[in-house]
């Protein structure tokens, strides 16, 4: 966006006003739906407006890497789909979606959301893997943060694949068992520019905005990842201020997130 | 005798059998298999006489001689600029036809128009081999400061732009944003935020429902709900001062 | 052998129940989203734009290029790893074989028009689902095509022919039978794909490609109105 139009966007913000006529801290309206992909163990469809993205979990019983014997497996994966975007290219993973799947990764991760020693069947022998694949349908901005939610649908509503009596799987008969969530990471992107601070910004945005600050909550008071984006500094005080505007909002998401069952 | 099978004015998809005869003569859109014309592209159904044609309604823009369009600049060359026109091929903009003023050989371009910068500009020539060249000399022909741009369908521009103006007159007197509409789909805007909102969302409307009938009333009305301002539509029929707008679609 | 039933209970000559639906991705050209039983195949169509690079251009037309991909939670087994594979690779091509023959691209020399096909779900002929969603995405982008191309899958599962074999058919299938993907253009009934897996008579590969067009007719109305359905929804009200 060349320097004017982002001028523009800036004295829009001062005035408290978004390019959609949105306020600097509200979400676009927020739609999940769950249980859609009959091939994979969970599966959401996320929507913030028009923006759409799709997460979908797949469960196998592996052997575990034989430096964690006693621990399940746990990827999370996204891909920017040429479909969803004229400015996504096909080909290897570029830095945006290697960067949203891993700062995605990092708050179910590092909160461990998923309990891996929970997932071992036998010791160095038979463990769950659970992968998690994010893409966008139809991208408008804000990918971590759409991402982060479908994918905790999708598990959220995820149930394991049959195991019968002789060890053996059958995936295509999904058992009443639940992955159990110890918590429930919410990844908030909140943006900078100039002083102005706001959340869930469309593609338009994005690309006028200084920095982006995504700070992962689990509750009222943790905070379970971060991940600073863009060449602007920030200080102190913008973090402080980002912080509080990401718990407002993972607020607003998790009572939403509570309804999805 | 033939005989028309599908209705003028309704939508026609590629394979469609529109009319059996050989006195139907296929066009544009249209194509004859035996005695049958049928369609080659999705459109709407015109029947003139015994001429079958179809009016394009989804696709990009294609660019047209004396179109007024809005192009980005994306890259500049040694004889002038290259911009993209939201359409397959981009269009040149050569220095005789950037300004007023005599640009020497070797000058600074980017005086005039640097990367990334937006103009309203006038397709001169469309040559056979899809070489598009603008001019940005002429009346409502700039460069754009500030402001936004958004896109819409290139199919739907006549109805944002209305009979005579009308529609894109209605949205600036209601909301006091300046807007200027590209043939090729692309708008830009600028005003006072919270009215440029509301002129996206009408904007969005039009493209919308651009085919229902009583379009023009339902905009008023939204406008009128959205801005508080009550629209004189005679009035603004008397003081139409439009710059690049072309006569759309009659209902 | 006549009383071999469907696990489905459908008739040997029914495709799975379909739905069908054009301009599902904003900022596309042209986009569809086709279902088949629960199979579903998603596509969006870019262009003509301008081809990079250059040397891949062709003066004389616009290149269609397709891209078929199963999202990693699509397949029926283990996850299907991102990225090109064999297989994804060969479909890509023969999905581009069976669409270029209805397509004309003469009006733009030079460019590309991309389709993006993506599965996020497949039991059984998502080579076809895809191809069906492309040909609807298409013909939304205003793409000038002299007709729709439908396809199906037919085949055999103990001596009996039958029409879009789902998963689980598929599965009976494996020592015996055989699976036959088609695609064909509706108006001229001429056939724009075709490949098989496993073993056929000769006779019943006939019969299999009789009995195969009705259903086949049927998908082509499925995409027909699902375009209508888009704009006259634009139109009436």
């Amino acid at each position: 966006m060349n320097q004017e139009m982002k001028e523009h966007v800036k004295q829009a913000l001062k005035q408290g006003k978004r390019l959609d006529g949105r306020a600097l801290d509200e979400i676009r309206p927020i739609k999940i739906q769950t249980g859609i992909i009959s091939t994979a163990e969970g599966s959401a469809k996320v929507k913030f407006g028009d923006a759409e993205v799709l997460a979908g979990v797949k469960m196998a019983l592996e052997k575990p890497y034989p430096d964690t014997p006693e621990d399940g497996v746990l990827m999370v994966n996204a891909e920017l789909l040429p479909l969803s975007s004229p400015e996504f290219e096909a080909g290897p993973p570029s830095i945006e979606s290697i960067e949203t799947a891993r700062v995605i990764d990092r708050g179910i991760r590092e909160s461990k959301t998923i309990d891996t020693k929970g997932l071992c069947l036998e010791k160095g022998e038979k463990v769950w893997s659970v992968a998690v694949d994010i893409v966008p349908l139809n991208f408008d901005g804000n990918l971590i943060d759409m991402g982060g939610l479908a994918a905790i649908a999708a598990i959220k509503t995820a149930r394991y694949p049959t195991l019968n009596e002789d060890g053996s799987v059958d995936y295509h008969k999904r058992s009443e068992n639940k992955l159990e969530l110890a918590n429930v990471p919410i990844p908030i992107t909140v943006c900078k520019l100039g002083d102005l601070f706001i959340v869930d910004p469309t593609e338009q945005e994005e690309k006028a905005v200084d920095t982006r600050l995504t700070i992962t909550t689990l509750d009222e008071n943790t905070i379970c990842a971060l991940q600073k984006g863009g060449d602007v500094p920030l200080k102190v005080e913008d973090v402080q201020k980002m912080v509080e505007l990401a718990f407002k909002s993972a607020g607003e998401i998790r009572k939403i997130l509570a309804e999805v069952n | 005798m033939g005989e028309l099978i599908a209705k003028e004015r309704t939508i026609v998809v590629p394979g469609q059998v529109i009319a059996k005869g050989m006195d139907f003569l296929p066009s544009n859109g249209t194509y004859r298999k035996g005695e049958d014309v049928i369609a080659n592209r999705l459109g709407m159904l015109n029947v003139e006489g015994k001429v079958l044609k179809t009016t394009q309604i989804s696709g990009r823009y294609i660019p047209q001689q004396g179109d007024t369009i809005i192009g980005k600049v994306e890259d500049i060359l040694m004889s002038g600029w290259r911009l993209d026109i939201n359409s397959p091929y981009s269009a040149v903009l050569p220095l005789k036809d950037a300004s007023f003023d005599y640009i020497a050989k070797g000058a600074d371009l980017t005086k005039y128009f640097r990367l990334e910068d937006f103009a309203v500009a006038k397709i001169t020539n469309v040559t056979s081999q899809n070489l598009v060249d603008i001019t940005v000399k002429g009346p409502g022909l700039k460069r754009l400061r500030g402001g936004r741009i958004i896109k819409v369908s290139p199919h739907k521009v006549p109805r944002i732009i209305g009979k005579k103006g009308s529609m894109v007159s209605m949205m600036k007197k209601a909301t006091d944003c300046k807007i200027i509409v590209g043939q090729n789909g692309l708008v830009w805007l600028e005003g006072e935020p919270g009215m440029e909102a509301i002129t996206v969302q009408a904007i969005k409307k039009i493209e919308r429902e651009a085919h229902i009938s009583g379009l023009t009333d339902r905009v008023k009305k939204f406008l009128e709900e959205k801005t508080g301002k009550t629209i004189n539509l005679e009035e603004l029929q008397n003081t139409n001062n439009n710059h690049n707008t072309e006569e759309g679609e009659t209902q | 052998m006549t009383d071999f039933k469907r696990p489905s209970g459908r008739k040997f000559e029914d495709p799975r129940p379909m739905e069908a639906e054009a301009g599902v991705i904003g900022k596309a050209d042209g986009s569809a989203r086709f279902k088949i039983g629960d199979t579903e195949a998603y596509a969006a169509v870019y262009g003509p734009r301008e081809l990079h690079p250059r040397f891949l251009q062709d003066p004389k037309t616009g290149i269609l290029r397709c891209n078929y991909n199963m999202l990693p939670f699509a397949g029926d087994g283990s996850r299907v790893r991102p990225g090109p594979s064999r297989r994804s690779k060969e479909i890509t091509h023969v999905t581009q074989s069976a669409l270029r023959p209805v397509v004309d691209l003469s009006d733009y020399p030079n460019t590309v028009v991309d389709v993006f096909i993506e599965l996020p779900q497949t039991d059984a002929g998502s080579r076809c689902a895809g191809i069906c969603a492309a040909a609807i995405a298409l013909a939304d982008a205003g793409i000038k095509m002299k007709d729709m191309v439908s396809s199906v899958s037919v085949g055999s599962v103990e001596g009996n022919l039958l029409v879009d074999l789902d998963g689980a058919e598929e599965h009976m299938n494996e020592n015996e039978g055989t699976d036959i993907p088609i695609a064909y253009i509706p108006s001229t009934e001429e056939i724009t794909l075709l490949q098989m897996d496993g073993k056929i008579l000769k006779d019943d590969l006939a019969k299999a490609l009789e009995l195969v067009k009705p259903a086949l007719n049927k998908i082509a109305e499925v995409q027909r109105q699902a375009l209508h359905k888009k704009y006259n929804s634009e139109i009436k009200e």
